[in-house]
C-alpha cells in the first residue's frame, strides 16, 4: 500500500536542487525512510538536471536501477541533491544551481561532487542519500561533513539511469551517518542488473561486525602521509589508525610508487571519456531547446557554449584534445598503461594486507573560491582517485577534527571485498564509544 | 603548449562557442593542466598495458522499453513522431 511521507525539512545550505515535499513509500526494510538521490541518478517523473542548466527541466521517462530497488525496499524519494555539473568538482562550487554550503562551517565547501547529499545528511535532514563517486565524489564531500561515504568496488552497483560522465571510474554508492546505515542502503542497492554490462552479480548481503578488525593486517602507505598532507590531519589519522591496533589489528608500512602519476592519469582517462559521453547534450532530444534557426553545429555550440560551465567546458575541451590524432599516445594511451600499474600496486599490496588506511582528503574543508584554479583544486583528490582507478572499494568514516572541521579516515579493501571496508569502518566507529 | 589559436580550434571540434573574451584565460589554464600531465611521459611502456577483461554480452532480444510517447516527452519540439533537429545543409 502506497503512503506519503510530508518531507518539511528546510533546505537552508541549498543541499538540493529538486525536493518532493510530498514522497510516496511503499513496504520493505526502508519502509517511510527518506533518503535523498544526487541529482545525476534518474528519477521517473522528478527533474534530474546532474547539476546542468543544459539538462533544466529534464524529466526522466524512467528510474535508474538503484532508484528502482529503493522504491522497492519501501524508500521514500524526498529529493534530489545538488552536484558540481555532471559530477566535475571538488566542491560542489561549480554546480548550475549555486554552490551548497558545508553544514560544519558555512564559510566552507561541503566538498564534491556529491555535496549536496553529503550536506543532507550532515545537517539532518535525512539520514540516508545516494551519491556517485568517479575520483572521490562521494569520499570526499563526507570526510568534509564529517559523514560516512562508501564507494563500492566497480561493478557492484548498476550504472544504469546514472547520467554518465567517466563510465570505467564511476560508481553509486550510499552515505549515511553511521556505518550501519551506509551498510544497510548498499545491501538495498547492490542487486545485479542486465542493463548494465559491468554489472557483476555479487549481491551485498551483510552486517557489519567489528569482531573483524582482530588481527586484520592494515597497510599504511608512505604517499598518503607525504607532501601535501598537512600534519594536523595527517596526525589526525595516525590517531585513528592506532585505535585499529588497540582493536586488535595490526599496521605495516608499505608504499604505491604510482601515486607519483595517478592523478594525471585519472584526469586524462575521465576528461577523455567525458568529452564522448557530454557530446549527447545539444538541446534536441532533452534539456532546453535550440532554436533551430541555424545550422547544426552552429546551433549546438551556442547552446552547449550557453548552459554547460566553465568547468565542463574545459574538461571536454581537454579530453578532445587528449583523444585527437597526434596527443593520443602522448595522454590517452600513456594513462591506460598507469592506470593498469595503480591496479597492479593496489593487488600487490592488498596481497600482503589486508586493507589500506589513509587519510580521504589530504586537508580539511576549504573555503569558498579558495581554490579557483582548476588545477589546485585537481590537486585535492591525489588521496582518492587511486581506488577509482584500481576499481577497489572505499570508505570515508569521520575520524576526529582539525580546526574545528571533520577529518575522513579512508579505507581501502581488495576487489569485491566491500565487506571487509564497511567492517573496519564499524571497529573504528564502534571503538570511539 | 597550445596556443589561443589551438584552443580555438578544439572548442569548434568540442562544439564549443567560447566568449571571445575568455579564450586566453581558457588557453592559460589548459596549459597549466597540460604541463601537470607531462609527468605521464615518466611512465614505461610495459607489459601492464594491456587488461584480462572480455566484452559480456547477451542476445538482442525485443523487451518492453518506452513508449514513443515517452521517448518523445523531453524533445524541444516533435513531428510525425520524429525529433526536429537543426538543419544540417
Amino acid at each position: 500500500m502506497t503512503q506519503i511521507l510530508s518531507f518539511d525539512a528546510e533546505d537552508e545550505y541549498n543541499a538540493f536542487i529538486t525536493i518532493c515535499r510530498e514522497a510516496e513509500y511503499g513496504e520493505g526494510p526502508l519502509a517511510g525512510r527518506g533518503v535523498a538521490v544526487k541529482d545525476n541518478i534518474s528519477t521517473a517523473g522528478i527533474q534530474t538536471t546532474a547539476g546542468s542548466r543544459i539538462l533544466e527541466g529534464y524529466i526522466p521517462p524512467y528510474d535508474a536501477h538503484v532508484v528502482g530497488l529503493l522504491k522497492s525496499a519501501g524508500a521514500a524519494i524526498v529529493g534530489k541533491t545538488n552536484m558540481d555539473e555532471f559530477g566535475m568538482g571538488t566542491s560542489t562550487e561549480n554546480s548550475g544551481f549555486g554552490p551548497t554550503t558545508n553544514p560544519c562551517d558555512t564559510n566552507r565547501v561541503p566538498g564534491g561532487s556529491s555535496g549536496g547529499s553529503a550536506a543532507a545528511v550532515a545537517s539532518g535532514m535525512v539520514d540516508l542519500a545516494l551519491g556517485t563517486d568517479t575520483g572521490g565524489s562521494i569520499r570526499c564531500p563526507a570526510s568534509y561533513c564529517g559523514i560516512v561515504g562508501l564507494k563500492p568496488t566497480y561493478g557492484r552497483i548498476s550504472r544504469y539511469g546514472l547520467i554518465a560522465y567517466s563510465n570505467s571510474l564511476e560508481q553509486i554508492g550510499p552515505m549515511g551517518q553511521t556505518v550501519s546505515d551506509v551498510s544497510g542502503l548498499m545491501e538495498v542497492i547492490s542487486a545485479y542488473d542486465f542493463h548494465d554490462s559491468t554489472s557483476y552479480n555479487a549481491p551485498y548481503t551483510h552486517t557489519p561486525n567489528a569482531a573483524a578488525v582482530e588481527g586484520l593486517k592494515i597497510g599504511v602507505p608512505a604517499e598518503y602521509f607525504g607532501v601535501g598532507v598537512d600534519p594536523a590531519v595527517a596526525e589526525a589519522v595516525r590517531t585513528a589508525i592506532g585505535r585499529l591496533e588497540s582493536l586488535g589489528a595490526e599496521a605495516v608500512p608499505c608504499t604505491i610508487p604510482s601515486m607519483a602519476y595517478a592523478l594525471a592519469a585519472y584526469y586524462v582517462t575521465c576528461t577523455s571519456e567525458a568529452s564522448s559521453n557530454l557530446s549527447r547534450f545539444d538541446g534536441v532530444r532533452f534539456g532546453p531547446e535550440s532554436g533551430r534557426k541555424k545550422m547544426w553545429h552552429d546551433e549546438f555550440r551556442g547552446i552547449r557554449g550557453e548552459k554547460f560551465g566553465r568547468e565542463v567546458q574545459q574538461r571536454i575541451m581537454l579530453g578532445t584534445f587528449a583523444l585527437s590524432a597526434g596527443y593520443y599516445g602522448k595522454y590517452y594511451a600513456k594513462a591506460q598503461i598507469a592506470r593498469a600499474n595503480v591496479r597492479a600496486d593496489f593487488e600487490r599490496v592488498l596481497s600482503e594486507v589486508d586493507v589500506i588506511c589513509g587519510p580521504t582528503m589530504p586537508a580539511v574543508a576549504f573555503a569558498f573560491g579558495e581554490k579557483s584554479d582548476p588545477l589546485s583544486m585537481y590537486l585535492a583528490d591525489i588521496l582518492t582517485v587511486p581506488a577509482n582507478l584500481a576499481g577497489v572499494p572505499a570508505i570515508s568514516v569521520p575520524c576526529g577534527t582539525v580546526d574545528s572541521m571533520p577529518v575522513g579516515l579512508q579505507i581501502i579493501g581488495r576487489h569485491f571485498e566491500d565487506e571487509l571496508v564497511v567492517d573496519t569502518a564499524f571497529a573504528y566507529e564502534q571503538g570511539g564509544n | 603548449m597550445v596556443s589561443e589559436k589551438d584552443v580555438q580550434g578544439i572548442a569548434n571540434l568540442a562544439d564549443i562557442s567560447l566568449p571571445a573574451g575568455e579564450l586566453g584565460a581558457f588557453t592559460a589554464q589548459f596549459n597549466d593542466i597540460l604541463e601537470y600531465f607531462d609527468i605521464l611521459d615518466s611512465v614505461e611502456q610495459t607489459s601492464a598495458g594491456g587488461t584480462d577483461l572480455y566484452n559480456i554480452f547477451r542476445e538482442d532480444e525485443v523487451t518492453p522499453s518506452l513508449s514513443q510517447a515517452d521517448a518523445l516527452a523531453n524533445a524541444g519540439e516533435s513531428e510525425d513522431g520524429y525529433i526536429k533537429a537543426p538543419r544540417v545543409v
